[in-house]
């Protein structure tokens, strides 16, 4: 609810909720297919010139083509013709593990240049990259369930492809999950830490039929949550927003529990809408007096931000981060924000969001979804005469997000698909959940 | 040279090697207890702290501060002299008049006043109950292995040629690098990057973790990192340092990030990469002591050794490697050994903290630890920007952590990152050690404005989750009756 009066008196140029945010989605559905190589399938990371294709991208776009079937974006055959054009490469890609290919043991590295699909960018064989693409290649393979030809090979092809990676190697030689591995150097020496998007790596780990994680994984990883009151909320720590979200855009978990959550007597679904509070609480407070920051404009996650020279504001020397995961209540926080993340808690608190989303519009150029989508945007830090900072050009993830999240919120599209996902539900099962629709 | 002969040739009832922080206040103690002490010390008086550790590494953080303040002077509403120039030697200079009359707590003829018999040299077990001192041979009954700890040296190809610095010879400098590489990114090394940062030298940090300060938690971690990289280190985690060659007076390091090459050209390199037993030379084999070159001096929870005749206190045989853990396990181990007592390790609460800018202590359990013994547990967080002294202060960096047993208002543990982190975790381990739970401290009356009040205000959230906890019981009963 609009309660600034000078927004009271501008809502009447602002389309109704639903026309908003299907104007939104829509925009951000039309992302993949401008991005993509209708050759391989590969789809762009972002809209920026030469940027490879990413594995995570890839993942949101086959997980978007059924939302364009549904809402009459995009007729069924192509949605289809999309998604097998990308999983015959993926199934027929380079899986040596060498500096130059595509993958290894059924994972992919995180960037592929967009034409011949091999590794560039040196990057990284990404454990939770390859966790978003799956999550992709099962909705598509849920999704397309028709008796024909095509739809019947794309279940085969996706199947072999989940079926393909190799969760219970990506352990090493603990429980818990790695990060990823390089031909250069192995596993990387990181771990999952805390709570993070990692939920939905785990389910897809767990659920596999072939090469599944061990019983001890989950708990590996679980033991090192911690459950805070902060501002006078208890929720399951996490400072960047797009970590209470990304799981959900697959994995319907309302009223589904693990044993930390039945023990906190909460669930994940309940706990995004605390982070979502946290968050704004943050916005309020504005400890570094960034511009702008209030109940309405929030949300710091990883995004796109500027990296100019530090300056001082209000006496206080700042530095800027660039590209960045930025979260509450420690930071980093630069007074970049991210639009697209406040649009991915719709599900959660859509009495919080619904307000922001309105005054995010009011910002922006008329009839005009870009800066909302954008990766990032900053109104401390003002450039070539306009009074915000924004991110240049838009991120796929972001795009993805938005419309998966805003499916959910209308159809809940993405959510039925996950519920009626065989490899889910079993991997859900073998983490210890129960209840609701499990 | 000794300060006197052998007076009897008695066994000492009690014999202590090294003259640290450890043995110190063992030999005093038991000097208070009438019994005869003897004394042995290789190299200072005062030990590795106030010789090379946190008395000169804090004289110089202190120094340094004031310049990163003067720097910030606009954020306190100060306009500070342009531009503010660093004199490094008289900041060296003020930390050497500190460490010398600090010494003077601790002379040789104050201990030999106390009844001390005070032997310098290299002490050897000679057998399970002998000690050689350069020739000397002293009997013991009780025996006390005191000897701290030194310097760990990273093994890198061509580090010896080029030359280093240690957290013990940094202290020698006279004039300030232009720039310095530190290699280990624990207590040691994040402190003294961020002081010669803050002095004005070109600093980068390498450190082989994904995260500083390993052993804390990682929001403590990740707040430092940010402090660190704010103050204008270089930082590179994740790294590893592979080798080091010299070029037109330079050091040329070349490092690698998950196989990712690179150089970085330095004046100095200071390892601080940890610190391992001084234990080597004791010939503790000849005294049936266990014993790992690591972690040290074999004890039990009673700081007994595998000789029962020998105790081992502090740095050379404990996890911990502070001052404080040092001393109180001393007095625990001289308790054990001329008592027989059977006071525990473990019953002791102990606090730590890591001097960087914000600080960064600790006290009890993490909440991982207490999630792996199956103890449910919840943080009450109060970050500093909710508190109002340390918004006037300017010093909003950082967080209090309780962790308590859910349910109950029994702390856990606590982290405190915070400007002064080292004073306010005190109350804590007080509450801890006295059993105090949060349901008190919230009744306690702190007084205001102070950062300690972000203690009350954890205390406040726990008893306003329990009051909700009540009413939605009692609720509940009303609506089903």
């Amino acid at each position: 609810m609009i309660t600034d009066s000078k927004a009271a008196v501008m809502a009447h140029a602002l389309p109704d909720d639903e026309t908003l945010l299907d104007r939104l989605q829509h925009a951000a559905f039309n992302y993949f297919t401008r991005t993509q190589n209708p050759d391989n399938g590969l789809v762009a990371d972002t809209t920026r010139e030469n940027a490879p294709s990413s594995i995570a991208v890839i993942g949101f776009a086959l997980s978007v083509y059924p939302v364009g079937a549904e809402r009459g974006w995009m007729g069924r055959p192509e949605a289809l013709r999309r998604s097998l054009a990308v999983l015959r490469f993926l199934m027929d890609s380079d899986q040596s593990g060498s500096a130059g290919s595509t993958g290894y043991r059924g994972f992919y590295f995180h960037f592929l240049d967009m034409n011949s699909g091999t590794r560039v960018w040196l990057s990284e064989l990404s454990l939770i990259d390859t966790g978003f693409l799956m999550a992709g290649v099962l909705t598509a393979a849920t999704y397309f369930s028709a008796d024909t030809a095509e739809e019947t090979e794309l279940r085969r092809l996706a199947d072999a492809l989940y079926c393909r990676v190799d969760w219970r190697w990506a352990q090493g030689e603990g429980s818990a999950l790695t990060h990823g591995w390089k031909p250069e150097c192995g596993f990387l020496n990181y771990g999952w830490e805390g709570y993070s998007e990692a939920i939905l790596l785990y389910a897809l780990g767990l659920g596999s039929p072939t090469h599944a994680l061990t019983d001890q994984s989950y708990s590996a990883w679980t033991v090192t949550y911690q459950w805070e009151n902060l501002y006078g909320i208890d929720f399951l720590y996490a400072g960047p927003l797009f970590i209470h979200q990304f799981s959900h855009a697959w994995i319907d978990f309302r009223d589904i529990r693990d044993a930390f959550m039945r023990e906190k007597k909460c669930d994940y679904f309940e706990n995004s809408r605390r982070a979502t509070c946290i968050q704004r609480e943050y916005a309020i407070r504005n400890p570094r007096g960034f511009i702008d920051y209030d109940a309405d404009t929030w949300g710091l996650s990883a995004g796109d931000g500027p990296d100019t020279t530090p300056r001082r504001i209000d006496g206080r020397y700042q530095t800027f981060y660039g590209y960045a995961a930025r979260g509450v209540p420690y930071g980093p926080d630069d007074g970049t924000l991210c639009g697209s993340s406040v649009l991915s808690s719709l599900v959660f608190a859509p009495e919080l969001v619904l307000p922001a989303l309105r005054k995010l519009w009011m910002r922006s150029d008329a009839e005009d979804t870009a800066f909302i989508r954008a990766s990032g945007f900053n109104p401390t830090v003002s450039e070539n005469g306009t009074n915000s900072w924004i991110s240049n050009g838009e991120f796929g993830l972001d795009q993805g997000m938005i419309v998966l999240m805003i499916e959910n919120y209308r159809s809940g599209l993405l959510w039925r698909l996950g519920r009626s996902n065989r490899f889910l539900r079993t991997g859900l099962k073998r983490a210890g959940f129960r209840g609701g629709w499990l | 040279m000794n300060t006197h002969l052998v007076r009897s040739s008695e066994p000492y009832p009690l014999l202590i090697i090294g003259a640290g922080p450890a043995g110190l206040a063992a030999a005093h103690m038991a000097a208070r207890d009438g019994f005869r002490v003897a004394l042995i010390e290789a190299h200072l008086l005062g030990g590795l702290a106030l010789n090379y550790g946190s008395v000169p590494t804090q004289a110089l953080i202190r120094t340094s501060r004031l310049y990163a303040e003067m720097r910030d002077a606009q954020l306190y509403g100060a306009q500070a002299p342009a531009p503010v120039e660093v004199d490094f030697a008289r900041a060296m200079s003020r930390m050497r008049r500190i460490r010398a009359r600090l010494c003077r707590f601790n002379t040789k003829d104050r201990i030999t006043a106390d009844g001390i018999d005070l032997f310098f040299g290299k002490a050897r077990f000679s057998s399970e109950d002998t000690v050689d001192v350069d020739g000397t041979r002293l009997r013991f009954r009780k025996a006390l292995i005191a000897t701290g700890s030194r310097s760990l040296l990273p093994r890198i190809p061509g580090l010896d040629d080029a030359g280093f610095l240690t957290n013990e010879t940094v202290f020698d400098l006279t004039t300030l690098p232009k720039s310095l590489l530190v290699i280990g990114g624990g207590p040691v090394g994040c402190e003294l990057a961020q002081a010669f940062c803050r002095f004005g030298a070109r600093t980068i940090i390498v450190h082989a973790e994904p995260l500083f300060l390993p052993m804390e938690e990682r929001d403590a971690a990740q707040l430092l990192t940010q402090a660190l990289a704010h103050d204008g280190i270089e930082i590179h985690l994740n790294t590893r340092v592979v080798n080091v060659q010299t070029a037109g007076g330079k050091k040329i390091v070349e490092i690698v990030n998950d196989g990712n090459v690179a150089t970085i050209e330095v004046d100095e390199i200071l390892t601080g990469i940890g610190r391992v037993p001084a234990i080597l030379g004791l010939n503790l084999k000849a005294a049936g002591v266990a014993y790992q070159p690591d972690s040290g001096v074999q004890v039990d929870d009673f700081l007994r050794t595998t000789n029962p005749r020998i105790f081992a206190a502090g740095d050379a045989g404990l996890k911990h490697r502070f001052i404080d853990t040092a001393e109180a396990s001393a007095l625990i181990a001289v308790h054990n050994a001329l008592h027989r007592g059977r006071r525990r390790l473990s019953s002791l609460t102990i606090p730590w903290c890591t001097y960087t800018d914000p600080e960064i202590a600790h006290v009890g359990m993490y909440v991982r630890e207490a999630r792996e013994r199956g103890i449910p547990v919840k943080t009450f967080t109060v970050p500093m920007h909710d508190v109002v002294r340390a918004i006037v202060d300017g010093e909003e960096n950082g967080f209090v952590k309780i962790h308590v047993r859910e349910g109950t208002d029994t702390i856990l543990g606590a982290t405190v990152v915070a400007r002064h982190a080292g004073e306010m975790i005190n109350g804590l381990s007080l509450a801890m050690v006295a059993g105090i739970g949060l349901s008190t401290m919230a009744r306690v009356i702190h007084a205001y404005p102070t950062q300690a009040q972000a203690i009350k205000k954890a205390a406040q959230a726990y008893v306003k989750t329990r009051k909700s906890r009540w009413y939605e019981t009692i609720f509940r009963r009303w609506f089903d009756r």
